[in-house]
């Protein structure tokens, strides 16, 4: 078992191995990233013995981290390649669209039909290069069904979620403002850290979205723009709990504030930005509470006579050996997708279509975030005088959705909205800077290099983040007869988009050519009309969530407002599979804040003798 | 990449950016079982050392032969140039980047080599044919005579369009060979990479000249 301070500088995270599990836990939480990190975080806080097993190997950002390395000090200037998806840097590892040992199918693959499931192997998951954009869902998100007639309602509302929120913000560390706009909740005192400047692009942007109407503030990223006040935060996050605020005020102290410079998606040295293996599993295991398992591939829930889960199967996948772990409760947060194929995979007799999977639900309505980008050049901007605009490692500003009054009117023609992220400015220089033909010629020597400086930092890129509905043709099933390594069934992606994403792609993209014009700049294209070419491919934005959704019944979801299966009252859920709907903020907040809620809905139960 | 983007934005924002859309793309070449893409046994691996530095050959053996590095470089150096106190782009090991990225086994790679080996080719024979030497060893008017030749844009139908393409596509490796480099960095205007205590914004006076106020509710 981890002791007291075992998180120090070079001590693998990964502290037993199969064999040297313990017999039993409390829970064994399957996954490390946003959902597990949390569940495992406040499970531990609270005394529970967990076992967190995770499919990927052991990782740690303090010492895999390449800060300040330049481009020309990797491979290939550090282009994506199939290896490395989103470049050489990009932290993350063992992981992308596709995974060696570990494929997925379509049940098509045209245009439109095709999902593209992107995996992190590793521990602490996505949150390692996830955007850090951290936004709350609103009252509206929970309630979708009631106000349109679309998709689901949630059987649980804002006002459920808040408080957790507000404790997942004051934990990991956000930044950004209260607004007072529709349907983008503000936070109470004390849990945000105060914004960064705007940079010169954004500033110019705000200026001219004006004329269109957009409002642009600052966006809320998990960044340390201070120091976290460790001396009343703590007692918030764990009234009456001496020994838990102890170990995170002293563990607020060892994450230092932001230094201004690297990219976010790089991972973090100093634990500025969340990461589940910078800010949830070190001081989880230093309450000497939690148990890590690298390398451990889950391959189903196992269940006894009774319908109790007892625990779980999983390969080492070093050694390809089969393993068994028990614990009196069970939590799935394997990412919404892997969490599905494990309830498919775990059948018994008792279970012929797999755990949780009673009525047929589990795989159903997965749901994407729509995505459709532009860019464009601004002549104001060209040749200003440089200065160091590194930032924060991200966007310091965005839009969120502003028209829900003329959507509710029905005049949009999509019954759902989408916010801006943006971006500009003279950041490191990763590939060839944009440059105009010379006259239709290619541009070359001393006039494409003074070109070259000169539009450097005027180019905008705009990307629209949108809510999707639920939809009967977007689901995951076992495919019949593919397998992986290690024998287990693999998923099969169902999907398609409805109109009213594909018009809201085209809104998108109208909007940011607008807004390309309002600055004085020039579009090269015309933005999509109809949106088809306009929005990206499913799975693509890497928001999937749904498919073991929450309801207030078995006969339509999978999971109960506890997140605890209809099924096996101590089997749940903790990832984004339990969404109903996905509004157009960033999932992973919501996934963080809801595992809260359903960690302390375990302890809860666990104190009273329901577990 | 401006470090300040969301990923997705940033790669799109390249793409947008024309000449930089070769680099940090993400790869859509999951076959039906998902795993086709990545060359097994060749490459870096899923799981490479970033802390390393790595140097162009540590990976995969560079396989431009004497002749075609000579004439890769005079033709990164007439594409970039030494300028006052910035390197030409040879200097600052342009051309085994290229070399690098021409022998790589990544899709985007394997589909740029003919490309390049093709245009070297051809650079090599029109410079015989044309001035009894190679690239090379031509004198700086005529290599440049000969750049020109290939920078025009190029039908389809026309004798100069392998040519052209291949000049365009040598032309953005330059381009991101040499601005990846600090030095290169430094000549494009990129002041960051340092840790500072604090992040102050714009300039007053960017900020006055833009007509812009940094008093709006931050």
């Amino acid at each position: 078992m981890a002791g007291r301070g075992a998180y120090e500088l070079g001590t693998p995270m990964a502290f037993v191995t199969p064999s040297t599990t313990a017999e039993k836990y409390d829970v064994i939480v399957v996954g490390s990233g946003a959902g597990g990190g949390q569940a495992a975080y406040t499970l531990t806080m609270d005394g529970a013995k967990v076992l967190m097993i995770e499919a990927g190997r052991s990782y740690d950002p303090r010492m895999e981290t390449p800060m300040f390395n330049t481009y020309d000090q990797a491979p290939l200037r550090g282009a994506g390649t199939p290896a490395k998806p989103f470049g050489y840097y990009d932290a993350t590892i063992d992981g992308g669209w596709s995974v060696p040992n570990e494929p997925y199918t379509s049940a098509s693959y045209e245009p439109g039909r095709e999902f593209k499931w992107w995996r992190a192997r590793m521990l602490g998951g996505r949150t390692n290069h996830w955007g850090r954009h951290a936004l709350r869902n609103g009252p509206y998100d929970f309630k979708p069904y009631s106000r349109d007639g679309l998709g689901f309602d949630w059987p649980i509302g804002y006002e459920d979620v808040a408080p957790y929120y507000d404790k997942v913000e004051m934990l990991i560390g956000v930044y950004g403002n209260n607004n007072g706009l529709e349907n983008t909740p503000d936070s109470p005192d004390g849990c945000l850290l105060p914004p960064p400047k705007a940079r010169i692009g954004e500033l110019f942007a705000a200026k001219h979205g004006k004329k269109i109407n957009l409002p642009v503030i600052p966006l809320h990223r998990a960044v340390l723009t201070r120091p976290l006040d460790h001396k009343t935060i703590p007692a918030k996050l764990h009234p009456g709990n001496l020994r838990a605020q102890k170990i995170i005020a002293a563990d607020m102290q060892n994450r230092a504030q932001c230094f201004w410079a690297t990219a976010c998606g790089r991972g973090c040295q100093i634990r500025a930005n969340y990461q589940s293996t910078t800010v949830h599993l070190p001081p989880a295991l230093d309450t000497g509470n939690l148990d890590i398992v690298a390398n451990g591939m889950v391959r189903e829930v196992t269940v006894d006579d009774h319908g109790k889960a007892t625990g779980v199967v999983y390969f080492d996948k070093t050694t390809g050996m089969e393993h068994r772990a028990q614990a009196r409760v069970v939590v799935l947060a394997a990412s919404s997708a892997e969490t599905a194929r494990i309830l498919l995979n775990s059948k018994s007799n008792r279970f012929p279509q797999g755990v949780g999977n009673s009525t047929g639900f589990v795989g159903k309505y997965i749901m994407d975030t729509v995505g459709a980008d532009w860019g464009g050049q601004v002549p104001a901007l060209e040749n200003y005088a440089s200065y160091n605009e590194d930032g924060a490692g991200g966007g310091h500003a965005y839009v969120p959705w502003w028209l829900y009054q003329q959507q509710q009117a029905g005049k949009l023609g999509f019954a759902r909205g989408y916010h801006i992220e943006f971006g500009s400015g003279k950041g490191m220089p990763g590939g060839a800077p944009w440059v105009p033909d010379d006259g239709g010629r290619t541009n070359f020597g001393l006039k494409m290099k003074e070109d070259a400086r000169r539009y450097y930092g005027s180019h905008f890129g705009f990307s629209g983040r949108g809510e999707m509905i639920p939809n009967d043709d977007s689901f995951c099933e076992l495919d019949p007869t593919v397998k992986d390594k290690w024998g287990i069934p693999v998923l099969r992606f169902h999907w398609k988009w409805s109109q009213h994403e594909i018009r809201q792609a085209a809104h998108m993209q109208r909007t940011f050519a607008d807004w390309i014009e309002a600055m004085g700049g020039k579009n090269q294209k015309a933005p999509d009309p109809d949106g088809t070419k306009a929005i990206q491919p499913g799975g693509f934005i890497i928001h999937e969530v749904g498919g073991t959704i929450m309801g207030g019944s078995p006969k339509n979801s999978v999971v109960n407002p506890a997140a605890q299966t209809w099924d096996v009252k101590n089997l749940f859920v903790a990832d984004g599979g339990v969404f109903v709907s996905n509004a157009d903020k960033n999932p992973t907040l919501t996934i963080m804040a809801l595992a809260w809620r359903t960690a302390d809905g375990i302890l809860n139960q666990m104190r009273k003798g329901n577990l | 990449m401006p470090p300040r983007m969301d990923r997705r934005l940033a790669i799109k924002w390249m793409l947008a950016a024309g000449g930089a859309a070769m680099l940090a793309r993400p790869r859509l070449l999951a076959g039906p079982d998902g795993t086709a893409a990545v060359p097994a046994g060749k490459g870096y691996g899923t799981d490479p050392d970033l802390m390393k530095p790595y140097k162009p050959g540590d990976f995969w053996p560079l396989t431009l032969t004497d002749a075609q590095r000579r004439d890769t470089a005079a033709l990164c150096d007439i594409i970039i140039p030494a300028e006052g106190s910035h390197p030409s782009a040879s200097a600052v090991g342009v051309t085994d980047f290229i070399d690098e990225w021409a022998s790589a086994p990544y899709p985007d790679n394997v589909r740029d080599r003919p490309v390049i080996l093709d245009g070297l080719a051809w650079v090599a024979a029109e410079s015989q044919k044309r001035y009894g030497t190679s690239f090379a060893d031509a004198t700086a008017a005529q290599r440049l005579e000969l750049c020109e030749v290939m920078a025009p844009e190029a039908a389809k139908d026309s004798d100069l369009h392998a040519a052209a393409k291949f000049f365009r596509r040598i032309r953005d490796l330059t381009s991101s060979g040499y601005f990846s480099t600090p030095p290169g960095m430094r000549d494009l205007g990129y002041v960051g990479n340092v840790p500072s205590a604090t992040f102050d914004g714009p300039p007053a006076d960017l900020i006055a000249r833009l007509g812009l106020t940094d008093d709006v509710k931050w």
